[in-house]
């Protein structure tokens, strides 16, 4: 086949690696992208987005059942729910491929070619791309490195059977009767109390002493309290051992070194993700890493010259919108912009019930930065469309330096809270005082009135508290 | 209890005012009767004033930099006792106000454009004055305006334009709440200097320091100036090779007499006795041209002052009457007069009535300088580094030990011709020291 030359090569069509090539195409640069798979990467085809849609089905799924008990405050009756998971999943695959073309289309509108297909690197200029009707070579100038990652399996818990991954439970024809989750990460907790709403008996397996580790337990006490109204069981300090001989449990070790047995009709192992770094011949250009990710600068140069790298491939957080924004710079940067890494906050959400979203310091990092600080709570408990929608747990936090009151960190834990990440986001990277929140007027009734009124709480009046 | 005046001593002969150099005390100070409450300096010398008496520092009567006259009071004592000052009233009061008689030395803040305007005028002026000097003020803050390591404050918007125009916020003050930084910093940033802040760690410093020039570096300043705007030099370099005078002054050195305490010599001695021999073929060239009279007055002995460096400046000791001073003679008087100056123990006589002066930089000395005649001389010698060349000698390059003299001469009085001549004579005498010697 004849090579292909161009400017820009973008291998991998995630939400780093469009969003670049998009970009790129706006800016006039000669931009060709390389998938192997659909593009949109994990987020689209097998995180973000089918996750959600089989969350919100699990979510309404749940509260239909609870008005089919007769018990709901809301005064609604209806006969028991019934629940066709296949026919959920095909909803959501609809989502999914609508969003797929949305993507190519997007491509093709900002004038970039995609090459479909697995991309090697034969040196720092050259890729051989394995297509359909055979190799294409592609030369460019500057390559994009875009990759993402994949769930980490756990060697005596191949996944195959009844272990599967997440990209697996979200395709699954039926609830199984009996899941057991190893690990309680948000992945693990977001698909777990999804499959509990749906009717399943979840078991959830984690090694550490408490689950969403990566959060303050205060944040995450909600969240520990409706897993118990779920009927979820939570095995802390526990390790997952393998699979039983049958194949129908899963082996534990207990936090008190026993051994248990925790029957399964499937085991989801979400023990985290890791780098992309195998299989694309990464070995031919001898990238310097950080540990398992390929290491980058502030304007996401890899070690070699005209060689970037983007997204989960690069490290924590492993977040599409973090990819996204070191897409669109690195477009930027190859189109000759002036550009490098300053953003002050990535937020973000974890879609368990009820929702958590972070952005910038936990109050643990603010203190350990060494100054006074200020915090803020205000509960929902005290905001009225909080009870409206029966939604009361939960609060919104702000920390704030003492001496001048810069918000460091916000976050917030309740149902619906996902969305004020755009507000928390926006006051940290416009630099915003505790003053400025607290003066802005945020309408009435919303659960954002929270966020102010934590605010006016750390300058010491708050108003509905 | 009391008070007690100190007036500014006479501190020499014919000196009717000194400048304030330095205050060793200041206001609320418990003084003895001796501390040494501050210097003066006169033409040439610098003289401490002691307390003659033991007490309390009321007032001080003189800044730095200030020439005050001769008998002027300078410290009032709170002392035990009477004090010298008339008992309490309104006339020590007017004592005390009053500045000391201060010489008429111009004083730019004194005269002013308020002189000019009505009072009334000028009180509108002033009233606006100091808001627009607070805001200048915060313009011009410059260097890292927060601590190190804190990020600036900024929205995207305002930081996307800082990296577009290669701006460094972190060298940008913000005016916003907390130090943020708006767009109107960055055009304050960009209109007081049009390049750009490097993205390295290098950083610009706009600071100014103002430094008052005061005692030996006023003084330096005056003289160079006068010098350099008054005479119109004529220099003249010459190589001289050195080669036997070295070897010479090696063996003298080398040369021990039992019993004689003998100076280590260095090559100024025999420079010095050199110029004697010379000037007594030209004796004009030992002159101080007194130019508004028209007078040059041709002086029979031969004071050389040597320039000499000391902390605080450039200072020239004088050997008195070379030509009656042999080698070793002008050696110890060069030793003794060098450390006379370091230390500042020389006497105002010792510092001054030179009639020619040499300036030597010893192993800084350079190739070549362009000395500045000592005004009212007519001329100066320059000693530049010794080194070895290779010189020619007809058939081969041998090495020989050259030095170069560089030296100034007053065009008024002192044709090039004769500057030439001059110089010639004392490099024949250097190279073949031993006519040094000879009559």
């Amino acid at each position: 086949m004849k090579e292909i030359s161009c400017k820009l090569l973008v291998i991998g069509a995630g939400p780093g690696g469009y969003v670049c090539a998009i970009r790129a195409g706006q800016l006039g640069v000669d931009t060709v992208i390389v998938e192997a798979g659909k593009p949109g990467g994990t987020c689209l085809n097998v995180g973000c987005i089918p996750s959600k849609a089989l969350i919100h089905a699990a979510e309404e799924f749940e509260k239909v059942s609870d008005m089919a008990g007769g018990n709901s405050p809301l005064g609604i009756s209806v006969t028991a729910p019934t629940l066709d998971l296949a026919r959920t999943v095909a909803w959501k695959d609809g989502i999914v491929s609508r969003l797929n073309s949305g993507v190519a289309g997007l491509l093709k509108k900002a004038g970039v070619k995609t090459v479909h297909g697995w991309a090697t690197f034969r040196d720092g200029k050259t890729v051989a791309v394995e297509t359909e009707t055979g190799s294409q070579v592609i030369r460019a100038e500057t390559i994009v490195i875009a990759t993402g990652s994949a769930p980490v399996d756990l060697s005596f818990l191949p996944f195959g059977g009844p272990v599967i991954s997440s990209t697996e439970a979200l395709a699954l024809s039926e609830v199984p009767k009996k899941l057991a989750v190893v690990g309680g990460g948000y992945i693990g907790l977001e698909l777990g109390m999804a499959f509990a709403k749906m009717g399943a008996k979840v078991t959830v397996v984690e090694a550490l002493p408490r689950v969403l580790a990566q959060y303050d337990a205060e944040l995450t006490r909600p969240v520990v309290k409706r897993l118990t109204a779920l009927g979820i069981e939570v095995m802390l300090g526990a390790k997952a051992k393998g699979l039983s001989t049958k194949g129908d449990a899963l082996l534990v070790e207990t936090s008190d070194g026993k051994s248990a047995k925790v029957a399964a009709d499937k085991i989801l192992v979400t023990v985290g993700r890791k780098p992309v770094t195998e299989g694309w011949g990464l070995e031919q250009i001898d990238l310097d890493r950080t540990g398992k990710f390929i290491r980058i600068d502030e304007q996401c140069r890899t070690s070699m010259r005209g060689i970037f790298a983007i997204g989960d491939v690069t490290g924590e957080p492993m977040l599409a919108h973090r990819a996204m924004a070191q897409g669109e710079m690195v477009a930027e940067i190859v189109a000759g912009h002036k550009r490098s890494w300053d953003k002050r906050a990535i937020p973000a959400v974890c879609f368990t019930d009820p929702e958590l979203v972070t952005a910038g310091l936990s109050p643990e990092e603010a203190k350990a930065l060494g100054g006074e600080i200020k915090i803020g709570m205000f509960p929902f408990a005290a905001n009225g469309r909080a009870m409206t929608k029966l939604g009361e747990d939960g609060f919104v936090r702000v920390i704030a330096r003492a001496d001048n009151h810069l918000v460091l960190g916000i976050q917030a834990v309740g149902q619906g809270v996902s969305e004020l990440a755009a507000a928390f986001g926006l006051a940290l990277e416009m630099s915003a005082r505790l003053e400025d929140i607290a003066g802005t007027i945020h309408a009435h009734p919303t659960q954002g009135e929270g966020f102010q009124e934590a605010a006016l709480k750390a300058l010491g009046h708050a108003l509905h508290i | 209890m009391g008070e007690h005046i100190i007036k500014l001593p006479d501190v020499g002969e014919g000196v009717a005012e000194a400048e304030l150099v330095e205050w060793h005390v200041k206001i609320g100070d418990i003084v003895r009767e001796d501390t040494v409450l501050a210097a003066v300096m006169t033409d040439k010398a610098t003289v401490e004033i002691p307390s003659p008496v033991d007490g309390e520092i009321l007032w001080l009567g003189a800044e730095i930099g200030d020439t005050v006259a001769i008998g002027s009071p300078i410290v009032r004592l709170k002392v035990a006792g009477e004090g010298n000052a008339k008992p309490q009233g309104g006339e020590v009061e007017a004592v005390a106000a009053e500045p000391p008689a201060k010489l008429p030395t111009p004083k730019p803040e004194a005269a002013g454009p308020t002189a000019k305007t009505s009072p009334k005028a000028s009180v509108a002026e002033v009233k606006p004055a100091p808001v627009i000097s607070k805001s200048s003020g915060q313009t011009s803050v410059s260097g890292a305006p927060r601590p190190e390591g804190e990020k600036p404050l900024a929205s995207p918007a305002v930081r996307l334009r800082a990296k577009e125009a290669g701006i460094d916020l972190r060298q940008v003050a913000g005016s916003g709440p907390a130090g943020r930084i708006g767009h109107e910093d960055i055009e304050a940033f960009l209109s007081r200097g049009p390049q750009v802040a490097k993205a390295s760690g290098l950083a610009r410093n706009d600071a100014i320091q103002d430094i008052k020039v005061v005692g030996l570096r006023r003084k330096i300043a005056e003289k160079m100036s006068l010098s350099k705007s008054r005479i119109p030099h004529i220099t003249y370099v010459e190589e001289i090779d050195v080669t036997a005078l070295e070897d010479l002054r090696a063996a003298l050195n080398k040369e021990k007499r039992p019993g004689m305490e003998r100076p280590k010599l260095t090559l100024l001695p025999f420079l010095m006795r050199a110029m004697v021999k010379a000037i007594s073929d030209q004796p004009n060239l030992n002159s101080l041209f007194d130019d508004e009279a028209g007078i040059i007055h041709q002086h029979g002995g031969i004071h050389i002052g040597i320039a000499a460096q000391t902390p605080s400046g450039l200072v020239v000791p004088v050997v008195k009457h070379a030509e009656a001073r042999d080698i070793w003679d002008c050696g110890a008087e060069i030793v003794r007069l060098a450390e006379a100056a370091k230390s500042g123990t020389a006497t105002r006589d010792e510092l001054s009535g030179s009639t020619i002066t040499i300036t030597s930089l010893g192993a800084m000395g350079g190739v070549a300088t362009t000395p500045v005649i000592n005004h009212p001389e007519v001329a100066i010698i320059g000693v530049n580094k010794m080194m070895v060349r290779p010189v020619w000698d007809g058939t081969q390059f041998i090495p020989r030990k050259m030095m170069n003299l560089s030296s100034s001469f007053d065009h008024r009085v002192i044709d090039g011709w004769n500057a030439a001549v001059f110089i010639q004579r004392i490099k024949a005498l250097l190279e073949t020291p031993a006519l040094i010697f000879v009559d």
